[in-house]
Protein backbone atom coordinates (compact mmCIF):
# COMPACT_ATOMS: atom_id res chain seq x y z
CA UNK A 1 0.00 0.00 0.00
CA UNK A 2 3.00 2.25 0.54
CA UNK A 3 3.66 2.03 -2.83
CA UNK A 4 0.27 3.26 -3.85
CA UNK A 5 0.43 6.00 -1.45
CA UNK A 6 4.20 6.93 -3.12
CA UNK A 7 2.18 7.23 -6.74
CA UNK A 8 -0.93 9.01 -5.79
CA UNK A 9 1.38 11.73 -3.93
CA UNK A 10 3.22 11.80 -7.03
CA UNK A 11 0.65 12.10 -9.32
CA UNK A 12 -0.83 15.24 -6.96
CA UNK A 13 2.82 16.65 -7.28
CA UNK A 14 3.27 16.17 -11.04
CA UNK A 15 0.48 18.67 -11.16
CA UNK A 16 2.34 21.25 -9.59
CA UNK A 17 5.14 20.48 -12.09
CA UNK A 18 2.84 20.57 -15.10
CA UNK A 19 1.67 24.42 -13.93
CA UNK A 20 4.68 24.96 -13.99
CA UNK A 21 5.86 24.01 -17.30
CA UNK A 22 3.42 24.93 -19.63
CA UNK A 23 4.18 28.68 -19.29
CA UNK A 24 7.62 27.48 -20.18
CA UNK A 25 6.39 24.92 -23.12
CA UNK A 26 4.27 27.62 -24.64
CA UNK A 27 6.65 30.53 -24.29
CA UNK A 28 9.11 27.88 -26.20
CA UNK A 29 6.23 26.61 -28.79
CA UNK A 30 5.38 29.72 -29.64
CA UNK A 31 7.42 32.39 -29.61
CA UNK A 32 10.57 30.39 -29.52
CA UNK A 33 12.46 31.80 -26.43
CA UNK A 34 13.67 29.21 -23.48
CA UNK A 35 12.91 31.34 -20.80
CA UNK A 36 15.69 30.49 -18.09
CA UNK A 37 14.31 33.19 -15.16
CA UNK A 38 10.93 31.43 -15.38
CA UNK A 39 11.38 29.86 -12.34
CA UNK A 40 12.90 32.84 -10.80
CA UNK A 41 9.11 34.31 -11.99
CA UNK A 42 7.42 31.41 -10.13
CA UNK A 43 9.44 32.86 -6.97
CA UNK A 44 8.86 36.73 -7.53
CA UNK A 45 5.05 36.13 -8.03
CA UNK A 46 5.33 33.97 -4.10
CA UNK A 47 6.99 37.10 -2.82
CA UNK A 48 4.43 39.28 -4.30
CA UNK A 49 1.74 37.51 -2.79
CA UNK A 50 3.73 37.39 0.27
CA UNK A 51 3.46 41.05 0.18
CA UNK A 52 -0.08 41.68 -1.05
CA UNK A 53 -1.06 39.00 1.93
CA UNK A 54 1.27 40.98 4.86
CA UNK A 55 0.17 44.05 3.81
CA UNK A 56 -3.68 44.02 3.03
CA UNK A 57 -4.25 40.25 5.02
CA UNK A 58 -6.09 38.86 2.23
CA UNK A 59 -6.29 35.23 2.29
CA UNK A 60 -3.99 33.93 0.14
CA UNK A 61 -6.63 32.52 -2.71
CA UNK A 62 -7.53 35.95 -3.08
CA UNK A 63 -3.82 36.63 -3.18
CA UNK A 64 -3.34 34.39 -6.15
CA UNK A 65 -6.59 36.40 -8.03
CA UNK A 66 -4.43 39.84 -7.58
CA UNK A 67 -0.80 38.44 -8.62
CA UNK A 68 -1.64 36.22 -11.39
CA UNK A 69 -3.84 38.83 -13.65
CA UNK A 70 -0.64 41.24 -12.76
CA UNK A 71 1.78 38.51 -13.59
CA UNK A 72 0.14 38.10 -17.09
CA UNK A 73 0.36 42.20 -17.78
CA UNK A 74 3.85 41.93 -16.58
CA UNK A 75 3.97 38.38 -19.20
CA UNK A 76 2.41 40.76 -22.05
CA UNK A 77 5.00 44.13 -21.82
CA UNK A 78 7.41 42.05 -21.19
CA UNK A 79 7.32 40.13 -23.85
CA UNK A 80 7.10 43.42 -26.46
CA UNK A 81 9.43 45.89 -24.41
CA UNK A 82 12.15 42.87 -23.46
CA UNK A 83 11.74 39.70 -25.15
CA UNK A 84 10.76 41.02 -28.37
CA UNK A 85 13.69 43.29 -28.96
CA UNK A 86 16.50 40.74 -28.28
CA UNK A 87 14.32 38.01 -30.15
CA UNK A 88 14.76 40.25 -33.05
CA UNK A 89 18.57 40.72 -32.77
CA UNK A 90 19.25 36.59 -32.15
CA UNK A 91 17.90 34.07 -30.32
CA UNK A 92 20.64 33.61 -28.17
CA UNK A 93 20.43 37.40 -26.75
CA UNK A 94 16.91 36.06 -25.59
CA UNK A 95 19.09 32.97 -23.51
CA UNK A 96 21.20 35.70 -22.02
CA UNK A 97 18.79 38.08 -21.32
CA UNK A 98 16.51 35.58 -19.75
CA UNK A 99 19.41 34.42 -17.79
CA UNK A 100 20.54 37.67 -16.88
CA UNK A 101 17.15 38.59 -15.64
CA UNK A 102 17.05 35.51 -14.07
CA UNK A 103 20.20 36.51 -11.75
CA UNK A 104 18.58 40.18 -11.27
CA UNK A 105 15.64 38.56 -9.78
CA UNK A 106 17.38 36.18 -7.51
CA UNK A 107 20.18 38.85 -6.01
CA UNK A 108 17.34 41.58 -6.13
CA UNK A 109 14.77 38.87 -3.48
CA UNK A 110 18.17 38.81 -1.57
CA UNK A 111 18.55 42.19 -0.89
CA UNK A 112 14.84 42.90 -0.09
CA UNK A 113 13.86 39.55 1.79
CA UNK A 114 16.71 38.22 3.06
CA UNK A 115 17.50 34.27 2.64
CA UNK A 116 15.10 33.22 4.95
CA UNK A 117 12.49 30.72 3.12
CA UNK A 118 8.46 31.32 3.78
CA UNK A 119 5.25 29.47 2.92
CA UNK A 120 1.85 30.57 3.02
CA UNK A 121 -0.24 30.15 6.08
CA UNK A 122 -3.85 28.18 5.30
CA UNK A 123 -4.91 27.11 8.29
CA UNK A 124 -5.68 24.12 9.59
CA UNK A 125 -6.18 22.91 5.89
CA UNK A 126 -2.52 22.53 5.45
CA UNK A 127 -2.76 19.23 7.53
CA UNK A 128 -6.71 17.85 6.73
CA UNK A 129 -6.49 15.10 4.63
CA UNK A 130 -9.29 12.95 2.20
CA UNK A 131 -9.04 9.72 3.67
CA UNK A 132 -9.29 7.39 0.66
CA UNK A 133 -8.69 3.73 2.21
CA UNK A 134 -7.65 3.39 6.11
CA UNK A 135 -4.09 3.75 4.54
CA UNK A 136 -4.24 5.74 1.73
CA UNK A 137 -4.85 9.58 2.04
CA UNK A 138 -4.35 12.51 0.31
CA UNK A 139 -3.77 15.71 1.53
CA UNK A 140 -6.03 19.09 0.49
CA UNK A 141 -3.69 21.18 -0.35
CA UNK A 142 -2.02 18.73 -2.88
CA UNK A 143 -5.71 17.74 -4.11
CA UNK A 144 -6.70 21.39 -4.97
CA UNK A 145 -3.61 22.15 -6.47
CA UNK A 146 -3.53 19.22 -8.73
CA UNK A 147 -7.04 19.87 -9.24
CA UNK A 148 -6.51 23.56 -9.83
CA UNK A 149 -3.39 22.66 -12.37
CA UNK A 150 -5.59 20.21 -14.54
CA UNK A 151 -8.69 22.57 -14.99
CA UNK A 152 -5.87 25.24 -15.77
CA UNK A 153 -4.57 23.27 -18.25
CA UNK A 154 -7.97 21.93 -19.43
CA UNK A 155 -8.75 25.69 -19.70
CA UNK A 156 -5.62 26.48 -21.86
CA UNK A 157 -6.21 23.72 -24.25
CA UNK A 158 -10.01 24.92 -24.80
CA UNK A 159 -8.62 28.56 -24.98
CA UNK A 160 -5.80 27.52 -27.86
CA UNK A 161 -8.64 25.52 -29.48
CA UNK A 162 -11.61 27.22 -29.82
CA UNK A 163 -10.93 30.96 -30.09
CA UNK A 164 -9.67 33.43 -32.62
CA UNK A 165 -6.67 34.56 -30.72
CA UNK A 166 -5.76 30.80 -29.90
CA UNK A 167 -6.31 30.10 -33.65
CA UNK A 168 -3.75 32.53 -34.08
CA UNK A 169 -1.51 31.45 -31.43
CA UNK A 170 -1.61 28.12 -33.07
CA UNK A 171 -0.84 29.64 -36.37
CA UNK A 172 1.96 31.79 -35.15
CA UNK A 173 3.69 28.57 -33.18
CA UNK A 174 3.50 26.52 -36.92
CA UNK A 175 4.73 29.10 -39.14
CA UNK A 176 5.43 33.00 -37.98
CA UNK A 177 6.60 34.94 -41.43
CA UNK A 178 2.98 32.76 -42.72
CA UNK A 179 0.84 34.19 -39.97
CA UNK A 180 2.46 37.42 -41.25
CA UNK A 181 0.92 37.96 -43.89
CA UNK A 182 -2.22 36.19 -43.21
CA UNK A 183 -3.27 39.06 -41.39
CA UNK A 184 -1.78 37.92 -37.41
CA UNK A 185 -0.32 40.72 -35.53
CA UNK A 186 2.37 38.35 -34.19
CA UNK A 187 4.01 40.97 -31.76
CA UNK A 188 0.51 40.63 -30.16
CA UNK A 189 -0.32 36.95 -30.40
CA UNK A 190 3.54 36.65 -28.97
CA UNK A 191 1.94 39.09 -25.93
CA UNK A 192 -0.38 36.90 -25.32
CA UNK A 193 1.49 33.27 -25.16
CA UNK A 194 3.68 35.73 -22.73
CA UNK A 195 1.36 36.34 -20.52
CA UNK A 196 -0.45 33.01 -20.40
CA UNK A 197 3.12 31.54 -19.50
CA UNK A 198 3.52 34.63 -16.73
CA UNK A 199 0.20 34.40 -15.26
CA UNK A 200 0.40 30.15 -15.34
CA UNK A 201 3.79 30.75 -13.21
CA UNK A 202 2.53 32.74 -11.03
CA UNK A 203 -0.41 30.52 -10.24
CA UNK A 204 2.53 27.59 -9.80
CA UNK A 205 5.02 30.04 -7.79
CA UNK A 206 2.20 30.23 -4.84
CA UNK A 207 1.15 26.95 -5.30
CA UNK A 208 4.55 25.93 -4.21
CA UNK A 209 4.55 28.43 -1.14
CA UNK A 210 1.19 26.52 -0.32
CA UNK A 211 2.77 23.05 -0.66
CA UNK A 212 6.15 23.39 1.05
CA UNK A 213 8.08 26.70 0.64
CA UNK A 214 10.41 29.05 -1.03
CA UNK A 215 13.34 31.31 -0.60
CA UNK A 216 15.40 33.70 -3.50
CA UNK A 217 17.17 30.56 -4.43
CA UNK A 218 14.24 27.98 -5.10
CA UNK A 219 13.68 29.39 -8.87
CA UNK A 220 16.40 27.48 -10.55
CA UNK A 221 15.68 23.84 -9.12
CA UNK A 222 11.83 24.60 -10.47
CA UNK A 223 13.17 25.29 -13.72
CA UNK A 224 14.98 21.94 -14.05
CA UNK A 225 11.68 20.12 -13.30
CA UNK A 226 9.77 22.02 -15.47
CA UNK A 227 12.28 21.81 -18.38
CA UNK A 228 11.98 17.87 -17.34
CA UNK A 229 8.46 18.11 -17.44
CA UNK A 230 8.62 19.31 -21.52
CA UNK A 231 11.09 17.12 -22.23
CA UNK A 232 9.36 14.37 -21.37
CA UNK A 233 5.64 15.15 -22.44
CA UNK A 234 6.70 16.76 -25.77
CA UNK A 235 7.23 20.68 -26.37
CA UNK A 236 4.63 22.60 -27.23
CA UNK A 237 2.08 20.05 -26.69
CA UNK A 238 -0.17 20.59 -23.90
CA UNK A 239 -1.63 17.10 -22.71
CA UNK A 240 2.16 16.35 -22.77
CA UNK A 241 3.17 18.41 -20.41
CA UNK A 242 0.77 17.16 -17.87
CA UNK A 243 1.63 13.60 -18.83
CA UNK A 244 5.24 14.72 -18.49
CA UNK A 245 4.39 16.23 -14.99
CA UNK A 246 2.82 13.86 -13.46
CA UNK A 247 5.32 10.94 -14.87
CA UNK A 248 8.30 13.33 -13.24
CA UNK A 249 6.29 13.37 -10.11
CA UNK A 250 5.86 9.63 -9.94
CA UNK A 251 9.15 9.05 -10.41
CA UNK A 252 10.20 11.14 -7.71
CA UNK A 253 8.30 9.26 -5.60
CA UNK A 254 8.89 6.09 -6.46
CA UNK A 255 12.32 7.21 -6.14
CA UNK A 256 11.92 8.10 -3.01
CA UNK A 257 10.15 5.41 -1.56
CA UNK A 258 12.76 3.15 -2.72
CA UNK A 259 15.24 5.50 -0.87
CA UNK A 260 14.17 8.33 1.28
CA UNK A 261 17.23 10.75 -0.62
CA UNK A 262 16.60 9.24 -4.16
CA UNK A 263 13.71 10.92 -5.09
CA UNK A 264 15.45 13.69 -7.54
CA UNK A 265 17.44 11.45 -8.90
CA UNK A 266 15.05 9.11 -9.91
CA UNK A 267 13.35 12.34 -11.66
CA UNK A 268 16.35 13.21 -13.57
CA UNK A 269 17.16 8.99 -14.69
CA UNK A 270 13.58 9.11 -16.00
CA UNK A 271 13.71 12.11 -17.86
CA UNK A 272 17.51 10.96 -19.24
CA UNK A 273 15.95 7.32 -20.22
CA UNK A 274 12.88 9.53 -22.02
CA UNK A 275 15.75 11.82 -24.00
CA UNK A 276 17.55 9.07 -25.01
CA UNK A 277 14.45 6.58 -26.21
CA UNK A 278 12.32 9.48 -27.17
CA UNK A 279 13.89 12.45 -27.70
CA UNK A 280 10.49 14.10 -29.12
CA UNK A 281 8.75 13.49 -26.09
CA UNK A 282 5.91 11.02 -25.20
CA UNK A 283 3.39 13.10 -26.88
CA UNK A 284 4.84 14.21 -30.02
CA UNK A 285 1.84 17.03 -30.89
CA UNK A 286 2.09 20.38 -32.38
CA UNK A 287 -0.33 23.05 -29.52
CA UNK A 288 -3.85 21.75 -29.44
CA UNK A 289 -3.55 19.42 -32.03
CA UNK B 1 -5.30 50.85 -56.49
CA UNK B 2 -1.79 49.96 -56.00
CA UNK B 3 1.03 52.23 -56.55
CA UNK B 4 4.77 51.59 -56.40
CA UNK B 5 7.40 54.13 -56.82
CA UNK B 6 10.67 53.74 -57.25
CA UNK B 7 11.26 50.88 -55.38
CA UNK B 8 14.71 49.67 -54.27
CA UNK B 9 14.93 46.68 -51.68
CA UNK B 10 18.85 44.88 -51.25
CA UNK B 11 19.59 42.55 -49.86
CA UNK B 12 22.45 42.96 -47.89
CA UNK B 13 25.31 44.29 -50.43
CA UNK B 14 23.14 42.59 -53.07
CA UNK B 15 20.70 44.93 -54.78
CA UNK B 16 17.84 42.65 -55.33
CA UNK B 17 15.07 45.37 -57.05
CA UNK B 18 16.46 48.66 -58.56
CA UNK B 19 13.60 51.46 -58.65
CA UNK B 20 10.84 49.56 -59.63
CA UNK B 21 7.69 51.57 -60.84
CA UNK B 22 4.17 49.51 -60.95
CA UNK B 23 0.32 49.93 -60.42
CA UNK B 24 -2.72 47.80 -61.12
CA UNK B 25 -5.99 49.24 -61.13
CA UNK B 26 -9.30 47.53 -59.70
CA UNK B 27 -10.13 44.50 -61.95
CA UNK B 28 -6.95 44.61 -63.61
CA UNK B 29 -4.82 41.55 -63.67
CA UNK B 30 -1.11 42.07 -63.83
CA UNK B 31 1.54 39.40 -64.21
CA UNK B 32 5.66 40.09 -63.55
CA UNK B 33 7.42 37.45 -65.48
CA UNK B 34 11.19 36.52 -64.95
CA UNK B 35 14.24 34.38 -64.53
CA UNK B 36 15.10 32.67 -61.17
CA UNK B 37 16.52 35.40 -59.23
CA UNK B 38 15.03 38.21 -61.08
CA UNK B 39 13.39 39.51 -58.05
CA UNK B 40 9.87 38.72 -58.56
CA UNK B 41 9.15 36.90 -55.15
CA UNK B 42 11.04 39.79 -53.64
CA UNK B 43 9.17 42.39 -55.10
CA UNK B 44 6.05 40.09 -53.43
CA UNK B 45 7.44 40.38 -50.34
CA UNK B 46 8.07 44.13 -50.52
CA UNK B 47 4.64 44.86 -51.25
CA UNK B 48 3.22 42.94 -48.45
CA UNK B 49 5.84 44.50 -46.38
CA UNK B 50 8.26 41.18 -45.15
CA UNK B 51 11.10 43.45 -46.87
CA UNK B 52 11.51 46.51 -45.74
CA UNK B 53 12.69 49.08 -48.89
CA UNK B 54 15.64 51.12 -48.74
CA UNK B 55 13.97 53.37 -50.91
CA UNK B 56 10.44 54.10 -52.90
CA UNK B 57 7.14 54.40 -52.05
CA UNK B 58 4.28 52.48 -51.67
CA UNK B 59 0.71 53.22 -52.12
CA UNK B 60 -3.06 51.70 -51.75
CA UNK B 61 -5.69 53.76 -52.99
CA UNK B 62 -3.80 56.85 -52.08
CA UNK B 63 -2.67 55.73 -48.82
CA UNK B 64 0.75 55.08 -48.20
CA UNK B 65 1.87 51.68 -47.16
CA UNK B 66 5.23 51.52 -47.17
CA UNK B 67 5.85 51.61 -43.54
CA UNK B 68 3.32 49.69 -42.32
CA UNK B 69 3.51 46.32 -41.08
CA UNK B 70 2.85 43.38 -42.98
CA UNK B 71 -0.73 42.52 -40.70
CA UNK B 72 -1.66 46.00 -40.73
CA UNK B 73 -1.10 45.67 -44.74
CA UNK B 74 -3.80 42.95 -44.77
CA UNK B 75 -6.34 45.22 -43.14
CA UNK B 76 -5.76 47.94 -45.27
CA UNK B 77 -6.68 45.33 -48.43
CA UNK B 78 -3.07 43.46 -49.45
CA UNK B 79 -3.34 39.15 -49.29
CA UNK B 80 -0.63 37.11 -50.68
CA UNK B 81 -1.03 33.55 -51.83
CA UNK B 82 2.51 32.49 -50.47
CA UNK B 83 5.16 30.48 -52.73
CA UNK B 84 4.69 26.79 -51.82
CA UNK B 85 1.54 27.47 -50.02
CA UNK B 86 2.57 27.76 -46.13
CA UNK B 87 -0.65 26.88 -44.56
CA UNK B 88 -0.45 25.77 -40.94
CA UNK B 89 -0.54 22.15 -40.33
CA UNK B 90 -1.94 21.88 -36.32
CA UNK B 91 -5.32 23.46 -37.99
CA UNK B 92 -7.65 22.26 -39.83
CA UNK B 93 -8.82 23.42 -43.21
CA UNK B 94 -11.82 25.98 -41.74
CA UNK B 95 -9.11 27.03 -39.04
CA UNK B 96 -6.82 27.84 -42.25
CA UNK B 97 -9.55 29.85 -43.64
CA UNK B 98 -10.29 31.71 -40.37
CA UNK B 99 -6.72 32.79 -40.07
CA UNK B 100 -7.89 35.23 -43.32
CA UNK B 101 -10.11 37.23 -40.98
CA UNK B 102 -7.13 37.62 -38.25
CA UNK B 103 -7.12 41.26 -39.22
CA UNK B 104 -10.04 42.17 -38.39
CA UNK B 105 -10.91 43.59 -41.91
CA UNK B 106 -14.24 43.02 -42.62
CA UNK B 107 -15.35 42.75 -46.51
CA UNK B 108 -17.63 40.95 -48.64
CA UNK B 109 -15.63 37.57 -48.54
CA UNK B 110 -16.03 34.56 -45.69
CA UNK B 111 -15.20 30.90 -45.11
CA UNK B 112 -18.47 30.39 -46.16
CA UNK B 113 -17.86 31.94 -49.84
CA UNK B 114 -15.00 30.17 -49.89
CA UNK B 115 -17.09 27.26 -49.32
CA UNK B 116 -19.33 28.28 -52.31
CA UNK B 117 -16.17 28.87 -54.63
CA UNK B 118 -14.72 25.34 -53.37
CA UNK B 119 -17.46 23.24 -52.53
CA UNK B 120 -15.24 20.06 -51.67
CA UNK B 121 -13.98 22.44 -48.86
CA UNK B 122 -17.30 22.26 -46.90
CA UNK B 123 -17.22 18.53 -46.21
CA UNK B 124 -13.31 18.80 -45.68
CA UNK B 125 -13.53 21.42 -43.40
CA UNK B 126 -12.16 19.56 -39.83
CA UNK B 127 -9.69 17.92 -42.06
CA UNK B 128 -6.16 19.12 -41.06
CA UNK B 129 -4.49 20.17 -44.32
CA UNK B 130 -1.63 17.84 -44.19
CA UNK B 131 -4.33 15.13 -45.85
CA UNK B 132 -5.35 17.28 -48.69
CA UNK B 133 -3.82 16.81 -52.27
CA UNK B 134 -1.59 19.78 -53.63
CA UNK B 135 -4.05 21.51 -55.38
CA UNK B 136 -6.43 21.07 -52.60
CA UNK B 137 -4.01 22.94 -50.37
CA UNK B 138 -3.44 25.61 -53.22
CA UNK B 139 -7.51 25.71 -52.84
CA UNK B 140 -7.18 26.18 -49.01
CA UNK B 141 -4.44 28.80 -49.75
CA UNK B 142 -5.88 30.64 -52.17
CA UNK B 143 -9.20 30.59 -49.72
CA UNK B 144 -6.82 31.52 -46.59
CA UNK B 145 -6.08 35.13 -48.75
CA UNK B 146 -9.76 35.25 -50.03
CA UNK B 147 -11.16 35.51 -46.47
CA UNK B 148 -9.23 39.03 -45.88
CA UNK B 149 -11.61 40.37 -48.21
CA UNK B 150 -8.55 41.95 -50.24
CA UNK B 151 -8.72 44.60 -52.34
CA UNK B 152 -5.45 43.40 -53.79
CA UNK B 153 -4.58 39.68 -54.22
CA UNK B 154 -0.84 38.49 -54.96
CA UNK B 155 -0.30 35.22 -55.97
CA UNK B 156 3.35 33.64 -56.04
CA UNK B 157 3.60 30.89 -57.92
CA UNK B 158 0.80 29.59 -57.83
CA UNK B 159 1.36 26.70 -60.62
CA UNK B 160 4.40 25.16 -58.83
CA UNK B 161 4.46 21.76 -58.45
CA UNK B 162 0.82 21.09 -59.76
CA UNK B 163 -0.41 19.54 -62.63
CA UNK B 164 -2.03 21.20 -66.14
CA UNK B 165 -5.17 20.87 -65.24
CA UNK B 166 -4.93 21.30 -61.57
CA UNK B 167 -3.81 24.68 -62.37
CA UNK B 168 -6.00 25.60 -65.17
CA UNK B 169 -8.81 24.87 -62.22
CA UNK B 170 -7.16 26.87 -59.79
CA UNK B 171 -6.82 29.91 -62.72
CA UNK B 172 -10.72 29.51 -63.46
CA UNK B 173 -12.04 31.19 -60.39
CA UNK B 174 -9.91 34.14 -61.30
CA UNK B 175 -12.39 35.79 -63.77
CA UNK B 176 -15.03 35.68 -60.67
CA UNK B 177 -12.67 37.96 -58.38
CA UNK B 178 -11.56 40.35 -60.65
CA UNK B 179 -15.23 40.75 -61.88
CA UNK B 180 -15.90 41.88 -58.13
CA UNK B 181 -13.10 44.57 -58.85
CA UNK B 182 -10.06 42.74 -56.82
CA UNK B 183 -6.70 43.53 -58.41
CA UNK B 184 -4.53 40.43 -58.70
CA UNK B 185 -0.82 40.61 -59.40
CA UNK B 186 0.84 37.47 -59.98
CA UNK B 187 3.87 36.32 -60.15
CA UNK B 188 4.69 32.94 -62.49
CA UNK B 189 7.52 30.84 -63.62
CA UNK B 190 5.26 29.24 -66.16
CA UNK B 191 5.36 32.48 -68.48
CA UNK B 192 2.65 30.92 -70.80
CA UNK B 193 0.03 30.72 -68.46
CA UNK B 194 0.67 33.97 -66.73
CA UNK B 195 0.40 35.85 -70.23
CA UNK B 196 -2.42 33.88 -70.56
CA UNK B 197 -4.97 35.15 -67.80
CA UNK B 198 -3.27 38.58 -67.71
CA UNK B 199 -4.16 42.38 -68.93
CA UNK B 200 -0.61 43.36 -68.72
CA UNK B 201 2.62 41.82 -67.51
CA UNK B 202 6.01 43.18 -66.36
CA UNK B 203 9.09 41.57 -67.04
CA UNK B 204 12.31 41.32 -64.79
CA UNK B 205 15.27 40.80 -65.47
CA UNK B 206 17.91 41.36 -62.59
CA UNK B 207 15.53 43.49 -60.22
CA UNK B 208 14.86 46.06 -63.08
CA UNK B 209 12.00 46.17 -65.46
CA UNK B 210 12.80 45.22 -68.95
CA UNK B 211 10.05 44.86 -70.82
CA UNK B 212 5.97 45.88 -69.82
CA UNK B 213 2.69 45.45 -71.87
CA UNK B 214 -0.10 43.74 -73.15
CA UNK B 215 0.45 40.23 -73.78
CA UNK B 216 -1.51 40.70 -77.52
CA UNK B 217 0.62 43.35 -78.02
CA UNK B 218 4.37 41.70 -77.39
CA UNK B 219 5.90 39.35 -79.61
CA UNK B 220 7.61 35.78 -78.54
CA UNK B 221 10.73 37.18 -79.47
CA UNK B 222 10.59 40.62 -77.65
CA UNK B 223 9.38 38.49 -74.41
CA UNK B 224 12.13 36.14 -74.69
CA UNK B 225 14.71 39.12 -75.36
CA UNK B 226 13.30 40.99 -72.08
CA UNK B 227 13.77 37.30 -70.41
CA UNK B 228 16.86 36.51 -70.99
CA UNK B 229 18.25 39.95 -71.58
CA UNK B 230 19.19 39.39 -74.71
CA UNK B 231 18.79 42.85 -76.05
CA UNK B 232 20.15 45.70 -74.59
CA UNK B 233 19.89 45.30 -70.65
CA UNK B 234 19.80 49.26 -69.87
CA UNK B 235 16.64 50.43 -71.92
CA UNK B 236 13.55 49.57 -70.49
CA UNK B 237 11.39 48.30 -73.03
CA UNK B 238 7.28 48.81 -74.00
CA UNK B 239 5.32 47.79 -76.28
CA UNK B 240 1.81 49.34 -75.39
Amino acid sequence: MNWVNAIVQGIMLGGLYALFACGLSILFGVVRVVNLAHGDFAVLAAYLALVVISTSHVPVLLAVIIVAPLFAVVGYVGQRLVIQRSLDVSPLTTLLVTFGLSVVIQNALLVFFSADSHSFDVGALISASLRVTPELSIGYVSLIIFVTAVVLLIGLQLFLSNTAIGRQIRAAADDQEAARIAGVDTRHVFGIAAAIAFGTVAIAGIALGIYSSFDPSAGPPRLIYAFEAVIIGGVGSIWGTLAGGIILGVAQAIGAQIDPSGGVLAGHLVFLAVLALRPQGLIRARLAA
Amino acid sequence: MLEVRNLTVRHGYLQALTNIDLSVSAGETLAIIGANGAGKSTLLRAIVGLHRPSAGTMALDGRAITMLPPHARVRAGIALVPEGRRLFPSLSVEENLMIGTASGRRGTWDVGRVFELFPWMKERRREPTIHLSGGEQQAVALGRALTASPRLLLLDELSLGLAPTVVRRIYGVLPQLVSDGMAVLLVEQDVAQALRVADRFQCLLEGRTTLEGRPKDATPQQIEAAYFGLAGRNESGSVA
